[in-house]
């Protein structure tokens, strides 16, 4: 079975990003890049799936930059059998990957599709949901566990009270949570070997797909700034002032 | 104008997100339709027509609406979606799950998580963990928007809309429900209590989570919390989670205990009115944003505090 993992390269999670002082977008001019941390996880779930023998080849997909090569080219340092690069300098919005995605899907006919949840940079939590309804196929979101079986997947989702597990008919779509797995560390000989592994390349018009995105951005600005209280020296005085200060108590 | 809000319900009661949706869809302006969506759900469309702002309760009941499995409830909201100016659901796990889905097959551009209104067709999402606010104006026909509850006033009681029964389509048949394991608690809801109790790191184990957080939150009538290094530890479960990846909370006071303040914690606490931080570490970057700080060792200020509000 054939799986494919999608991998978006987002502003690492250590930045704090800044916003322009035009207010027209944020500063990404010169900061650390990295792999979106619950695409990490998705690619660790695959690689695990192959090493237990669910699946037989990973094909791991990223949309951007010229430089997603490099996002490529860890995940296949993690273990993808080979590489994807949807090329373009244009701005991608969720709907336009979700039908990037779908294109390539097509063409590659993989069983099981694997995304993040969410990026670290957008926030916006769509793209699996997205692909999933575009192919009309079942989605386990926020997996934290996986289960595959010959021809369906039991999802373990989280949810707001607690854990749902749903069945899926093959092919699905899963997208990953927290606690899925622990992304391995990239040894040095693997990082080396996996320059070697293929990596393909196409671009949204090859695909037939026209990535405008929906959504004009007006503009950004950095939220108002919570700033530092006082420290209390006692438990007493603490209570005092949420009782009489505050008035929460 | 009419917007359309799918309700989050247990089939008896509306979810309190839901009353926080409608309230964002007051703010967008217009007549306010709402879908109730389940199996043997008549109790919770009754729930919704006494919602103040609801003119038309909209309830499509089926055995295959039973779970909201994404699969099924999204032909039924696409379906009715075409005659709506705006589909709104919660920013929960549930409307995630499902409305970006609707988005797709209508081929329009999904809203995530919005905080405020600017018009009918801008409005301000938080982005990189909060920590920038971005002011999108959707080009789209039919805006799907999830709504983030904590930045919304709850919708009031006192309405008396109509229900009406809509198709409820078929079971697509491709994905199943086998179970659910809920936290079970006496607490209030995470996302929605007014007083909210988190423990991090410094607790140290899952025993001491219980023995240290559980009671101070219970003497508060808090909800329970934690970051997310003290639920990868096993601390607490996963629902347990508060910032960027997990919940959003605005509580009236939230009490930090042995959080350090990771931006991705703070981005989902942050605009709680009041933060009281117990920390021992006095440059934790907690401390930054609590209007009461107070350093020392967490096992012995909390039963201090524990004793002290006991008076």
């Amino acid at each position: 079975m054939k799986a494919l993992v999608a991998v978006k390269r987002v502003v690492d999670y250590n930045v704090k990003v800044r916003v322009k002082a035009d207010g027209s977008d944020v500063d990404i001019g010169n900061v650390k890049m990295s792999m979106n941390p619950f695409d990490e996880i998705a690619v660790e779930e695959a690689v695990r799936l192959k090493e237990a023998g669910k699946v037989s080849e990973i094909v791991v997909v990223s949309l951007g930059v010229k430089q997603c090569e490099e996002t490529l080219r860890t995940a296949m340092a993690m273990g993808a059998d080979r590489g994807i690069l949807v090329e373009t300098e244009a701005p991608l919005q969720p709907l336009a990957v979700a039908k990037l995605l779908k294109a390539v899907v097509d063409k590659e006919q993989p069983q099981l599709v694997i995304l993040g949840k969410q990026a670290i940079d957008d926030d916006a939590n769509q793209t699996g949901q997205m692909l999933a309804a575009l192919l009309g196929w079942p989605q386990g979101t926020f997996a934290s566990k996986v289960v595959v079986a010959d021809s369906k997947v039991d999802v373990t989702r989280e949810i707001d009270g607690g854990l749902e597990t749903v069945a899926l008919k093959l092919p699905a779509i899963v997208t990953t949570d927290l606690r899925l797995n622990e992304p391995r560390y990239v040894k040095l000989p693997n990082i080396m070997a996996a320059k070697k592994k293929p990596l393909d390349k196409t671009t949204p018009a090859d695909l037939g797909v026209d990535p405008a995105p929906r959504l004009t951005v007006l503009k950004v600005a950095e939220p108002a700034k919570r700033s530092a209280g006082v420290k209390v020296a006692s438990v007493q005085e603490l209570v005092a002032k949420l009782k009489n200060e505050a008035k929460v108590l | 104008m009419t917007i359309l809000v799918i309700a989050e319900h247990d089939n008896t009661t509306i979810k309190s997100g839901t009353f926080n949706t409608i309230g964002a869809a007051q703010k967008i302006g217009g007549d306010i339709h709402v879908l109730v969506a389940g199996q043997g759900c008549g109790a919770a469309a009754e729930a919704a027509a006494k919602i103040a702002g609801v003119s038309k309760v909209l309830l499509a009941d089926a055995a295959h609406l039973a779970h909201q499995l994404a699969e099924n409830i999204t032909p039924v909201v696409v379906e009715l979606a075409r005659g709506y100016s705006h589909v709104l659901a919660p920013a929960t796990t549930f409307g995630k799950n499902f409305l970006p889905r609707v988005a797709a097959l209508l081929d329009v551009a999904q809203i995530s998580d919005i905080v405020a209104v600017e018009s009918a067709d801008t409005f301000v999402r938080p982005i990189y963990a909060g920590n920038v606010l971005a002011t999108v104006k959707s080009a789209d026909a039919i805006k799907v928007i999830t709504v983030r509850t904590t930045a919304f006033e709850a919708a009031a009681a006192g309405g008396s809309a109509a229900v009406e029964a809509v198709a409820a389509g078929a079971d697509t048949g491709t994905a199943s429900f086998i179970g659910q394991e809920l936290t079970k608690s006496d607490r209030p809801e995470l996302a929605a209590a007014k007083i909210v109790v988190s423990g991090g790191r410094a607790l140290g184990s899952a025993e001491q989570f219980k023995a240290v957080i559980e009671p101070l939150a219970d003497k508060l009538s808090a909800a329970v919390g934690a970051s997310r290094a003290a639920v990868d530890a096993g601390y607490a479960p996963n629902d347990y989670q508060v910032g960027q990846t997990g919940k959003i909370v605005a509580p009236q006071l939230y009490v930090a205990v042995g959080i350090s303040g990771a931006i991705q914690h703070l981005a989902g606490m942050k605009d709680s009115k009041v933060i009281v931080a117990i920390n021992k570490d006095e440059e934790a970057p907690i401390f930054q944003v609590a209007d009461y700080g107070l350093v020392g060792d967490l096992f012995s200020v909390v039963p201090e505090l524990m004793s002290e509000l006991s008076k």
